[in-house]
């Protein structure tokens, strides 16, 4: 076994933060270490916190990692920060609203920046969930920017999805459009001390109760395209049988409402967990990770097999009108199996 | 992908991180990854944050005077977290006396008053540069 795995599994935290620091990179070895730690994995209660910028994500993390430890479970953060699209780099400042958490054996933060890499984020932050998994955290808390489609693909891998809203951000809902209020298993209206908030939970409520109620057990989307899976057995009659999303009213820096948050929590977690659920559920991520990890490396693969000058002679090309993009997707696809043949 | 990644950390008491701030967002936009602690850490709250983010150097910013009594205890915090490999740079006033003194404790850069971004940079990335990578 690779000594890094190994020193992990007894527990060196040093180690723990060099394999994060691996993954990030996608090093080699990486992946050894990857496949080492997964008989390790699958025990962690994944909890996912997407939202707006400026409701209090963080303080949040840090309130309910507190709660959490007071229960006696351990506890890792993930927190991603996005890269600057022009310089490469980033400011990771998570920590500064997780102060209350510094000197705890049982608490691990990690900041990662999105490094603006093309769905390799997700694979990326599902790794290092894996990895925190096999250190035997028992929670793994990951909070993300609630802005782009990326996000949305994190939160998604986790088990438990909270998407957190704040009163007073201008249009009450306007963060919370259909996408990503689809995503929530739990809504947050968190700052409920102040004015509004009754306001951005009716608002919340109502869009809800719009919504279909949709057993996630049945329907997926996967990138716009709606994937049906094997149905159970037996065909869902009662509507009890679906986790309808609650709203919870939380006020983060002074801890009220997160007992209540996490019960809630503590409910949707003991709702997927039964059992012929929790294996569909599971299912339906290891199907999802796997079609992502397959673009990705066929596009990696088809993009080292490329001659030098034909991305930048097609680009010329669709850009004088002489073929669409689809024409030159099919250009070098066939030129990618004249090469194999 | 490798980035630089590297913590930005005020410890002690006093009050003022307008400095640490601008630092913070000039590596940002030099392409490093900075992690962004805050006020008043001690020397434990920054060793403990240099462990879990595996940070390539740590950056303190000290304007107070009190770096002969601070970079030793940080040192210390470090070494106990097995981080005896991570460099410290320091920005602040620092008198060319302690300067020498701060090499025993693995401090790599002192950046007074006056020092441009792009020498900071420069600094860091030799620093990084030249440390031995830990490896797997």
């Amino acid at each position: 076994m690779d000594t890094l795995a190994k020193r992990l599994l007894d527990g060196s935290r040093r180690a723990l933060a060099r394999a994060l620091t691996l993954i990030e990179n996608d090093t080699e070895n990486s992946q050894t270490i990857l496949r080492e730690l997964f008989p390790h994995t699958g025990n962690a209660q994944i909890i996912g916190m997407t939202g707006a910028p400026g409701t209090g994500k963080s303080s949040l993390v840090n309130a309910l990692a507190q709660a959490y430890r007071q229960r006696g479970k351990t506890v890792a953060i993930i927190a991603v920060d996005p890269t600057s699209p022009f310089s490469g780099g980033a400011i990771l400042g998570d920590r500064i609203r997780m102060r209350d958490l510094a000197g705890d054996k049982g608490i691990f933060i990690r900041s990662m920046a999105t490094r603006g890499s093309l769905g390799g984020l997700s694979r990326k932050t599902r790794d290092a969930i894996r990895v925190l998994d096999a250190a035997g955290f028992d929670v793994i808390l990951v909070e993300t920017v609630g802005a782009g489609q990326s996000e949305v693909d994190i939160v998604r891998t986790a088990q438990t999805t909270l998407v957190i809203e704040a009163p007073g951000l201008g249009d009450d809902v306007q963060a919370i459009k259909a996408g990503i209020l689809e995503i929530a298993d739990i809504l947050v209206v968190n700052k409920a001390d102040r004015d509004g908030a009754q306001a951005t939970e009716r608002a919340l409520k109502a869009m809800l109760d719009l919504g279909h109620p949709v057993d996630r057990t049945q329907i997926l989307d996967h990138h716009g395209q709606m994937m049906a899976l094997e149905r159970s057995p037996e065909p869902i009659d009662n509507a009890s049988e679906m986790w309808l999303t609650p709203v919870v009213r939380t006020v983060a820096t002074s801890a009220q409402g997160i007992d209540e948050l996490l019960e809630t929590i503590n409910s949707h977690q003991a709702h997927i967990r039964d059992e012929t659920r929790f294996d569909q559920l599971e299912g339906q991520r290891i199907q999802i990770e796997l079609l992502e990890r397959l673009q990705g490396d066929i596009i990696s693969r088809i993009m080292a097999n490329l001659p030098t000058d034909m991305l930048s002679e097609l680009t010329q090309r669709i850009q004088s009108r002489e073929l669409d993009p689809q024409q030159a997707v099919e250009l070098i696809i066939q030129s990618q199996e004249l090469a194999q043949s | 992908m490798t980035k630089v990644r590297i913590l930005i950390a005020k410890p002690g008491l006093d009050g003022h991180d307008r400095g640490a701030k601008v630092i913070a967002r000039a590596l940002r936009d030099a392409g490093f990854e900075v992690i962004y602690t805050g006020l008043r850490q001690t020397p434990e709250m920054i060793a403990e944050a240099a462990l879990q983010e595996d940070v390539d150097v740590v950056g303190l910013s000290i304007l107070s005077g009190a770096h002969m009594a601070l970079v030793p205890r940080i040192r210390e915090a470090m070494n106990e977290n097995e981080l005896a490999d991570v460099p410290i740079i320091i920005g602040g006033i620092i008198p060319d006396d302690d300067k020498v003194k701060l090499e025993a404790y693995g401090v790599r850069g002192v950046y007074g008053p006056g020092t441009s971004i792009d020498e900071i940079v420069t600094s860091i990335n030799g620093i990084v540069g030249t440390t031995d990578e830990l490896g797997a």
